[in-house]
């Protein structure tokens, strides 16, 4: 049992899935010496050697293209993309290779890819380092999504997300990096792909994942010294999504308020209020809401306090759900 | 509660079905078999969809690890290709058989001053960002003479498209330094006219801007037009797909395209054996057009290579692309630390063929330039650290509305529909809410 950081708790997650498999291998841009852009791959080279922790081209689609053919020889490549908005050249490789070749095989070949992407905002940076693109992967089939909120989870989610056999695109949320949290090595992992109670309560439930599970937290606790009781779940997998958890939360708390960073039309969100309505239908005492970002590019960072859903606009929505 | 009136018909939809607690559902025959596994077939249940568990084919490592290659696979230094050079590092002339230039004395200072307050702009621009004026800078120290002799070849009518270090070039075509720190601040994402002065928005992600300044080109042949178009980007950008299409391209189409590549030997922490095992330039040809490798860190040669390269477009000639060898002396930027992947020693080397210091050499030797010059030229550059120091300082924040502007030309109804509910969101707080 270790207090410390998401950075740290991926680096140690990297580090024990290559000691544990040497199949394993990290790759991507600035991930060897320099330790990746934010330093989660720091020390790794050093002690695995070039050989398995890779200092590509700068290239996202040769990175991609590349894991999906060493993947193909029985390799576990794990690829740094180094922000949100530098995914997209290796869109192409994700969408139309690596998530639909076990399915092409029938089943023959297995692509245990994993693509960590640093994601979100928050950090005052500029264009093309803020993005929230997570609706984009998780509306294709067969790629897994997840994305971990603190440091425990970081840890695990990722080395379960490496020993799994599907690709996944493992959301990173980068603004949270520095938080700490205990990380227990020799306790029992949750599942992958479930959803986790973060707080209890009894009249409307906040979910969210990845950075936006910090601000739900914190609004519950404003919302408790109002009077009010708010349940969090933090989802932590975006495909597939654990209903059964959420449906249990809302059947009892009666309403529902979803949050991400991300633009909510047609975001996670949407997919979640629609199967939640179907499945909680005469349970619901008021429409699920959203909270998100607009149909709008990511603002400059000067805005991007506003812009981002904060305790004021996820209390808003709190409020707009218990007035139904 | 004012957001209740934007959802009426969730209200009456709501009460119309309270009280309805059971919802009957209609057996349908299935109209598909379903399929039962078939003798020797697993009988899978969900939980286990099968498959192995083992990672895929055994192999080990060992046979198929490459080991990394000794220097020789690469050129060596022994086919290291010749730069073109025009003012040795020491500022002596020197002439090229390929490449000449004759400047003026005032043409020569004119070159000076360019790249002295560029580099003093540079300074400042790093210094706001250490006082936390800039979220972040992207320094052009040491690049100075690539982006001056590259800008300074250009026509009026010539088009650039900058990645996002090319800070001289912009000087070169008159854009207002402080237009190029809104992006840097945060207060915007470029935000100044491409079409005043022929220079594109800086482009943050890698290489896409080399298929633009493609297409531009292939529009101004279509035209009928003998301008030029010039295309920056970085060694490490090279690998890029876009970019290898981008040859393609302007290769087919014969666009008047000149590829500009600032090879300051890193991206970020990566040199460039990691990208390419050829020299930049050569790649070239297997595209089926000139490239060239010019000392980067010599204005005069800069200039000259860059001239002849648009000639070479703007005459019908297709594209050419132009390897300008010289060195990134900052960290990448503001935000990192280059001490981590470095040598002290490296940055020495190159500090001895600093750009400014062999013209200012040249000029002295050759009688162009006096002290008076050089004090005048100093005194200039503080001028405009000065102008921009304030600028920034007084350049206001965006409105918070502005998020929601030129989302589209044509307008959009869910743009509208959004401004308008975070409008009313944020006029409740005004009212006390
Ligand atoms: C598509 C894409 N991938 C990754 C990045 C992150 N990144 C920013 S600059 C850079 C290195 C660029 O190196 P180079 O092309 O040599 O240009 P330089 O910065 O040296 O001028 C990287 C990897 C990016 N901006 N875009
Ligand atoms: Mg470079």
């Amino acid at each position: 049992m270790a207090q410390m950081t998401i950075v740290k708790a991926l680096n140690e997650a990297l580090r024990d899935s290559m000691d544990s498999d040497p199949k394993v291998l990290v790759m991507g841009e600035d991930v060897g010496k320099l330790g990746g852009v934010f330093r989660v791959t720091d020390g790794l080279q050093k002690d695995f050697g070039e050989d398995r922790v890779i200092d590509t081209p700068l290239a996202e689609s040769g990175i991609v293209g590349t894991a999906v053919g060493l993947a193909l020889r029985g390799y576990r490549p794990v690829v740094e993309i180094q922000f949100d908005g530098f995914v997209f050249p290796a869109y192409d490789q994700i969408v139309t290779q690596l998530a639909k070749m076990h399915a092409r095989s029938l089943g023959k070949v297995k692509l245990p890819v994993v693509v960590r992407i640093p994601f979100a905002g928050g950090i005052g940076a500029v264009e093309h380092h803020s993005e929230s693109p997570e609706a984009l992967f998780a509306h294709v089939a067969g790629l897994k999504c997840v994305s971990p909120s603190n440091p425990a989870d970081a840890y695990w989610m990722l080395r379960q997300a490496i020993a799994g056999d599907d690709p996944v695109i493992f959301f990173e949320p980068k603004r949270r990096y520095w938080d700490k949290g205990e990380v227990h090595k020799d306790g029992v992992p949750q599942d992958l792909h479930r959803a986790r109670v973060a707080r209890e309560g009894t009249d409307l439930t906040l979910a969210a994942y990845g950075p936006m599970v910090k601000v739900c937290l914190e609004a519950a606790e404003a919302a408790a010294g109002e009077g009010r009781s708010l349940e969090v779940v933090d989802l932590r997998t975006l495909s597939p999504v654990d209903f059964d958890t959420l449906q249990k939360s809302v059947e009892k708390t009666r309403r529902l308020v979803v949050v991400h960073e991300a633009p909510v039309f047609l975001g996670t969100g949407a997919e979640i209020a629609a199967r939640i309505t179907e499945r909680c239908f005469y349970h619901l005492e008021a429409p699920v809401l959203r909270v998100g970002g607009f149909h709008a590019p990511y603002p400059p960072s000067r805005l991007e306090e506003e812009y981002l859903p904060g305790l004021d606009r996820v209390l808003d929505s709190v409020d707009r759900a218990l007035a139904f | 509660m004012p957001f209740a009136r934007l959802y009426p018909q969730w209200v009456t939809f709501l009460l119309r079905v309270a009280g309805r607690d059971t919802c009957h559902r209609p057996e349908r025959p299935r109209t598909h078999p379903v399929r039962q596994p078939g003798p020797g077939e697993p009988n899978r249940s969900p939980e286990d969809p099968g498959g192995r568990n083992d990672g895929g084919v055994d192999v080990t490592v060992d046979s198929s690890a490459v080991a990394p290659s000794a220097p020789g696979g690469v050129p060596t230094s022994g086919d290291e290709p010749q730069l073109v050079q025009l003012l040795t590092p020491e500022g002596e002339r020197v002439e090229h058989p390929e490449y000449s230039i004759d400047l003026t004395p005032e043409e020569l200072r004119g070159l000076y001053r360019d790249m002295v307050l560029t580099r003093r702009f540079d300074a400042e621009a790093t210094s706001l960002q250490r006082q936390g004026e800039l979220g972040l800078w992207a320094s052009l120290l040491g690049q100075e003479a690539a982006q001056i002799g590259s800008g300074r070849a250009l026509r009026n009518d010539d088009y650039v498209f900058p990645t996002y270090r090319e800070h001289g070039v912009a000087w070169c075509r008159g854009v207002d330094p402080l237009n190029l720190l809104g992006m840097f601040r945060g207060v915007n994402h470029g935000g100044w006219d491409p079409n005043s002065n022929n220079f594109h928005l800086y482009t943050i992600v890698i290489g896409s801007q080399t298929l633009h300044a493609t297409g531009y080109a292939m529009g101004v042949a279509k035209d009928g037009a003998d301008s030029a178009v010039i295309a920056y980007f970085g060694d490490g950008a090279s690998s890029q797909g876009d970019v290898a299409e981008a040859f393609t391209f302007s290769a087919v189409y014969n666009a008047p395209v000149v590829f500009f590549c600032q090879n300051n030997q890193w991206a970020i922490s990566e040199p460039t054996e990691k990208q390419s095992r050829v020299p930049i330039y050569q790649r070239a040809a297997g595209f089926g057009f000139p490239g060239v490798r010019v000392d980067g860190n010599d204005v005069l040669a800069v200039l000259a290579v860059t001239r002849a390269a648009l000639e070479h477009a703007r005459s019908g000639n297709g594209p050419m692309l132009v390897e300008a060898f010289t060195y990134r002396m900052a960290p990448h930027t503001t935000s990192d630390d280059s001490t981590r992947y470095r040598a002290d020693s490296e940055l020495a080397d190159w500090e001895k063929k600093d750009p400014i210091a062999r013209l200012a050499a040249h000029l002295t030797r050759a009688g162009h330039a006096d002290d008076d010059f050089f004090a005048a030229v100093e005194a200039e550059s503080d001028q405009l650290a000065k102008r921009v120091r304030e600028g920034v300082r007084q350049m206001p924040d965006p409105d918070t509305m502005a998020i929601f502007e030129n989302v589209y030309a044509d307008g959009h109804a869910l743009v509208d529909e959004e401004r308008a509910q975070f409008a009313e969101y944020l006029a409740s707080f005004v009212e006390g809410h």
